[in-house]
């Protein structure tokens, strides 16, 4: 991954005396409330329903045992033990006291990391492929490209006061797995008729109030040619974006109002003006991709098949196996996902032991290295097949072993009105009903592959939309109710999920899931996954049931 | 009043005038609209001369003006609005502008070091000390 150099680690120490001098003015009074909202945003500070919020940034989802270790260690010393890992792959604290973030963030300074721009309007943390560098339909790893996106977005002095915030993600495979038809910017390696690889750009993705699919603004964009056109992006944002209403503020809508065709004329007269002066040199290149070279993978790693054994005598490691792990590039290797949603807990969340143990397990079996998903899981993505037994036993004694993956209680979820002071209804309390109605693990995976969503207000930030089930909490006059969608995805073949019908009330949330989940099991086909059911039976055979006694 | 430019606190030696006061001696600033209103007897003025823009004017519109032109101000009427900056990288990348850019209004202490990288080389901040203070947050950056 990739390593600081002197000028990187100065940076983010600048950065935390910057805000610790920015906390005690505004607790000395000397900054106004309004202006220091602002400076903490752009340090991953909100305050929330039980006080500050910190978000901590993990750029493009990689982070290092030593990493994990000083996450478990904030989170033992300044938090109620716990972490969160959000939807955009970063990691969240729900409990600091304002006065000690400085410190949080000079620990964090120590393994070189940060919250800059985790929050505020502004260029957020670059997301990409938690597989990126191992999966086998990988076209070019994005990671290289995601460090230099990160780079300069990093205290952009031109762009920290965009009229919204911005998100970028990067992909580099063939199946898109970070979502970039979703993005402010989705960047796709692709390779040309000429065999050369370059970057597909979307513009003007995004979730939240007004889902958007991203549309194609270059099909073909040369690499070295990525900062200059990125730039004359956000510079064309900046100064034509609406300011006047936070609801139509985003890049979305100024692509809209103006038509692709225009906004695409604004970008490429002042992507012609800058263009060569921001061209990156192929030193510059060389220099990002050495910190992604690939591990020393050890060569003999396919000939011990003991795991195979394992698999045949023990049905639980049999199911993990299928469940929660995927074939990696490398013969004799496997990419595992430690599952953070186990029944008990809140999904995402991590304790300090938790975290500790994982440490441990990567420096044993994966080269030291972690990756966070935007499904709020954790991955560790080069294991030997010879170690995947003792290394699920670890797992399990950790709660980090449900085989769950990709199933119905995979669910993602914003931290909802338990925490957040924007929700208008639970999600936590919601994501345990679930799993309590879904707690048969053969009907679970004998459903498969379905991403249930799950968002406690408008602003979507569990990326409900584009759930195969999206539920959205909505308040009604005081009380809880949730709005239901079919049909989201934010892979390939991206689509907005349809509106059920009307909002279900708090107590029938859950079992609404179940009997979709039964409908769909009567009205598959052979092999037909629930959303590909749900394109071709439409959402009539659903609506039927869900409402059937209303 | 002092204020602070290329780093040092000095004396302001410009007054702004507002369009509907007459014009007085010495270096004078006016808006936008003033200057393209009355750009015939401005020119003729005996001190330096200066324009005031906000965040909504258009930069590109002053032109060959840019040098006649020994001040620019960006009027801050919200800490939060960054066209400004953009407007100060045009100016002095783009158009090569060789004067004062000085950032006036209602901008915050702690977005001095962002716009001295844009290109702005004055400050009129609300707090003089601070402003100062904050000007030299960071020894390195990437862009």
């Amino acid at each position: 991954m990739y390593q600081y150099n002197h000028n990187d680690q100065i940076l983010i120490e600048e950065r935390v005396a910057q805000f610790r001098r920015q906390t005690e003015q505004f607790l000395n009074g000397e900054i106004s409330d309004d202006g220091y909202r602002n400076l903490r945003l752009r340090n991953g500070v909100y305050i929330q329903t039980h006080g500050p919020m910190l978000r901590v940034a993990v750029p493009y989802g990689i982070l290092n045992s030593k990493q994990i270790q000083k996450l478990a260690y904030i989170a033992r010393t300044y938090d109620k033990n716990f972490c969160h890992i959000t939807t955009r792959q970063n990691v969240q604290y729900n409990w600091p006291k304002l006065e000690q973030i400085p410190d949080i963030l000079a620990e964090l300074a120590k393994v070189q990391m940060h919250a800059i721009q985790t929050s505020g309007n502004c260029m957020r943390n670059t997301t990409s492929d938690h597989l990126a560098g191992v999966c086998v339909d990988e076209i070019e790893d994005p990671r290289p490209y995601c460090e230099l996106i990160r780079q300069w977005t990093t205290l952009h002095p031109e762009f920290d006061f965009l009229p919204r915030k911005f998100k970028i993600a990067v992909s580099g495979s063939r199946d898109d797995r970070a979502a970039t038809q979703f993005h402010d910017i989705g960047l796709h390696l692709v390779e040309n008729t000429a065999g050369e690889i370059g970057f597909k750009v979307l513009v003007g993705g995004g979730l939240g109030r007004t889902p958007v699919i991203g549309q194609v603004i270059k099909p073909f964009l040369e690499k070295k040619h990525i900062l200059s056109y990125l730039e004359a992006i956000l510079r064309i944002y900046n100064l034509f974006g609406r300011r006047d209403n936070k609801y139509k503020a985003r890049i979305k809508i100024l692509v809209k109002e103006e038509t692709l065709e225009k906004f695409n004329e604004m970008v490429e007269k002042e992507w012609l003006l800058i263009r060569d002066e921001l061209e990156v040199s192929d030193a510059r290149f060389e220099a990002l991709k050495s910190h992604f070279v690939p591990f020393n993978y050890d060569t003999k790693a396919a000939e011990d098949n003991t795991f195979e054994q394992h698999k045949h005598e023990n049905s639980a490691f049999a199911k993990w196996m299928e469940h929660n792990t995927v074939a990696h590039k490398i013969a004799g290797y496997q990419i595992v996902f430690l599952s953070l949603k186990h029944p008990q807990t809140a999904p995402g969340d991590l304790t300090a032991e938790q975290l500790d143990v994982i440490a441990d397990l990567a420096d044993r079996y994966s080269f030291g290295e972690v990756r966070s998903t935007h499904r709020q899981n954790l991955v560790l993505a080069d294991v030997k097949q010879s170690d995947l037994f003792a290394l699920w036993q670890s797992l399990e004694a950790e709660n980090l072993a449900t085989p769950n993956i990709g199933t119905a209680t995979d669910m993602i979820c914003c931290p909802g009105l338990d925490f957040c002071s924007l929700a208008n209804a639970g999600s936590i309390g919601i994501a345990k009903e679930i799993n309590e109605i879904l707690d048969d693990m053969d009907y679970l995976h004998d459903i498969g592959d379905v991403k249930i969503n799950m968002s406690g207000c408008m602003n979507g930030c569990a990326h409900q939309s584009v759930g195969h089930i999206g539920i959205l909490g909505v308040d009604k006059k005081g009380v809880e109710w949730y709005q239901i969608t079919l049909g989201g995805s934010s892979s390939n073949e991206a689509a907005i999920g349809e509106r059920l019908g009307p909002a279900v009330a708090k107590h029938e949330i859950a079992s609404a899931i179940g009997i979709i989940l039964d409908v769909y099991v009567q009205q598959r086909l052979h092999e037909e996954t629930f959303l590909e059911t749900v394109n071709r039976v439409g959402i009539d055979p659903f609506k039927a049931k869900v409402y059937a006694n209303h | 009043m002092q204020i602070i430019k290329n780093n040092q606190l000095i004396e302001n030696t410009w007054t702004y005038v507002s369009d509907d006061a007459p014009v007085v001696s010495g270096n004078i600033c006016v808006s936008l609209a003033r200057w393209q209103a009355e750009k015939a007897d401005l020119s003729k003025h005996a001190g330096n001369l200066g324009v005031r823009l906000s965040s909504t004017d258009d930069v590109t519109s002053l032109g060959s003006d840019l040098g006649i032109f020994a001040l620019i101000e960006l009027n801050f009427a919200d800490f939060m609005d960054g066209r400004s900056f953009s407007q100060a990288y045009l100016l002095r990348n783009r158009y090569h502008f060789q004067g004062e850019i000085r950032a006036i209004g209602k901008f915050l202490s702690d977005q001095t070091f962002y716009l001295s990288r844009v290109g702005v080389n004055a400050f009129e901040p609300e707090n003089l000390p601070q402003a100062h203070a904050t000007l030299n947050d960071f020894t390195v950056f990437y862009q």
